[in-house]
């Protein structure tokens, strides 16, 4: 674990798991540093973004800039500092 | 002499003439044919494949339409005089070459050579469209393809509302409204295509009322009827953009393997609270432009999504929203400017703010990699409304 700090865009659907709060800002080197702060303690929170071994699950998009993860490395993609992570889930509502 | 006389014979003793069987065959090498004449005289024949563009415009639009200075121009009025004072004027605008088709339309058509009846606006359509006319962007030509235009909408809903309202407003030619609910009163805070008179109806119909009101000109077909895999392809086939407004994940996932199967663009938004989401998915070749598969492979299983009753959304997101998913589509059905493919436009209410993530092609994407071919099937509801 590192000292260097990330800014984690929630969206809506999960905001209930960080006490409503639309970002939150986290240590983290790696993406996976970062979530693995994001959802300490929550265990609920974890099984919403990971699977069972460990990997992102297939409706959980995390970014990078403007970039998905998944093609920066993914999970242990290395964060820059002031790293911005945006956490993305499909909105269904029209 | 009069003056005029002298003026053209000055004219024709600089400016090239051609013969109407010349000026077909130049035509057919590249050169542009241009029909100076004013609407009135074109509106019952005009040579076919030229660019109308009335003599008091000429200088102003000419560029729109010939970029290349180089490209010869063949300039044509009813009897051949007006197209040499043209000629000059646009010989002095800096084109090169430049030259007055001899006899003007009435050689045209007493040679035989092919003629076109341009589609035409009336004079109550000249007036609705008018800042759409004075725009270069979209002018006559692009408003006849918006009025032969035929976009499919699913949900006559929040986002359905704007959308709707602002298609039929520009004059999309045909409008199919998908919906199998009634209006009822909580929809009215957002869903402004309806209206208290109307609680009760069908919501296609009530839609159907909203949009012939505001533009009587156009066609509204409705279909009182649940979007399904049995349904879909027949329901979406014939439409140039398919523009998804439903409230449900299972929807938004048939629309997209519909619109793969049909090569249909699809315009997608969808909206949580103060939060929305668009994008325009498909409908160019394979591998040019990803699909909501790319972006969302599954959908979350049902524990996971939110009741749609209980998420709530703020009434004017889906204003914001959809009006920009109205855009999109008319930017689609005009080829202006970049569509928002290849990008996820995020908006958050409460902060003000737009934000943009890539969405790539996924090579591997179920729906739209080379040699899928995804089955159309109901899934699951993972949100009941």
């Amino acid at each position: 674990m590192t000292n260097a700090e990330v800014t984690i865009r929630v969206p809506t659907p999960l905001r209930g798991f960080v006490g409503g709060r639309d970002q939150v800002t986290v240590p983290g080197a790696t993406v996976r540093e970062a979530l693995a702060a994001l959802t300490a303690g929550q265990d609920a929170f974890h099984d919403r973004l990971f699977t069972a071994e460990g990997d992102l699950r297939r409706f959980v998009n995390v970014y990078l800039g403007r970039d998905d993860v998944r093609r920066l490395g993914g999970l242990e993609a290395a964060l820059p500092a002031g790293a911005t992570l945006t956490l993305m889930v499909a909105l269904a509502g029209g | 002499m009069s003056l005029k006389d002298r003026r053209l014979a000055e004219l024709r003793a600089r400016i090239a003439e051609v013969a109407a069987t010349d000026a077909l065959a130049l035509q057919r090498d590249g050169a542009l044919l241009v029909d100076v004449r004013e609407d009135e005289e074109t509106a019952t024949g005009s040579p076919a494949g030229a660019l109308r563009l009335p003599r008091g415009f000429l200088e102003l639009r000419i560029e729109e339409k010939a970029p290349d200075p180089a490209r010869p121009l063949l300039l044509m009025c009813a009897g051949g005089t007006r197209s040499l004072f043209a000629a000059e004027d646009l010989l002095r605008l800096g084109y090169r070459d430049v030259r007055s088709v001899a006899g003007g339309f009435s050689a045209w058509k007493a040679g035989g050579l092919p003629v076109e009846v341009p589609p035409q606006l009336d004079a109550a359509q000249r007036e609705r469209y008018r800042r759409h006319l004075t725009m270069p962007e979209v002018g006559e030509a692009g408003q006849h393809r918006l009025l032969r235009s035929r976009v499919a909408l699913i949900g006559a809903g929040g986002l359905g509302s704007p959308i709707a309202l602002y298609l039929a407003a520009a004059g999309v030619g045909r409008l199919t409204l998908i919906d199998d609910d009634r209006v009822e009163r909580s929809n009215l805070q957002r869903q402004i295509l309806h209206a208290e008179s109307r609680l009760g109806q069908r919501k296609v119909e009530s839609g159907r009322t909203a949009l012939l009101d505001l533009n009587p000109t156009i066609e509204v077909v409705s279909h009182d009827t649940r979007l399904e895999a049995a349904n879909v392809l027949d329901l979406l086939a014939g439409h140039d953009v398919v523009v998804d407004g439903s409230d449900n994940l299972p929807t938004r996932y048939l629309v997209n393997d519909a619109c793969l199967r049909l090569g249909v663009p699809n315009v997608y938004g969808a909206i949580f609270r103060f939060e929305g989401q668009v994008s325009v998915f498909g409908g160019a070749a394979p591998g040019v432009r990803p699909c909501y598969r790319c972006l969302f492979p599954e959908p979350p299983p049902a524990e996971y999504a939110p009741s749609c009753a209980e998420a709530g959304v703020l009434g004017v997101l889906p204003g914001v929203i959809g009006t920009i998913m109205a855009a999109e589509t008319i930017k689609l059905l005009l080829g202006l400017g970049d569509p928002l493919a290849g990008r996820l436009l995020l908006y958050d209410g409460l902060r003000g703010e737009f934000n943009e993530i890539a969405v790539s092609v996924d090579p591997d994407c179920p729906s739209c990699s080379a040699g899928a071919h995804p089955e159309l099937s109901d899934i699951a509801t993972v949100c009941s409304g």
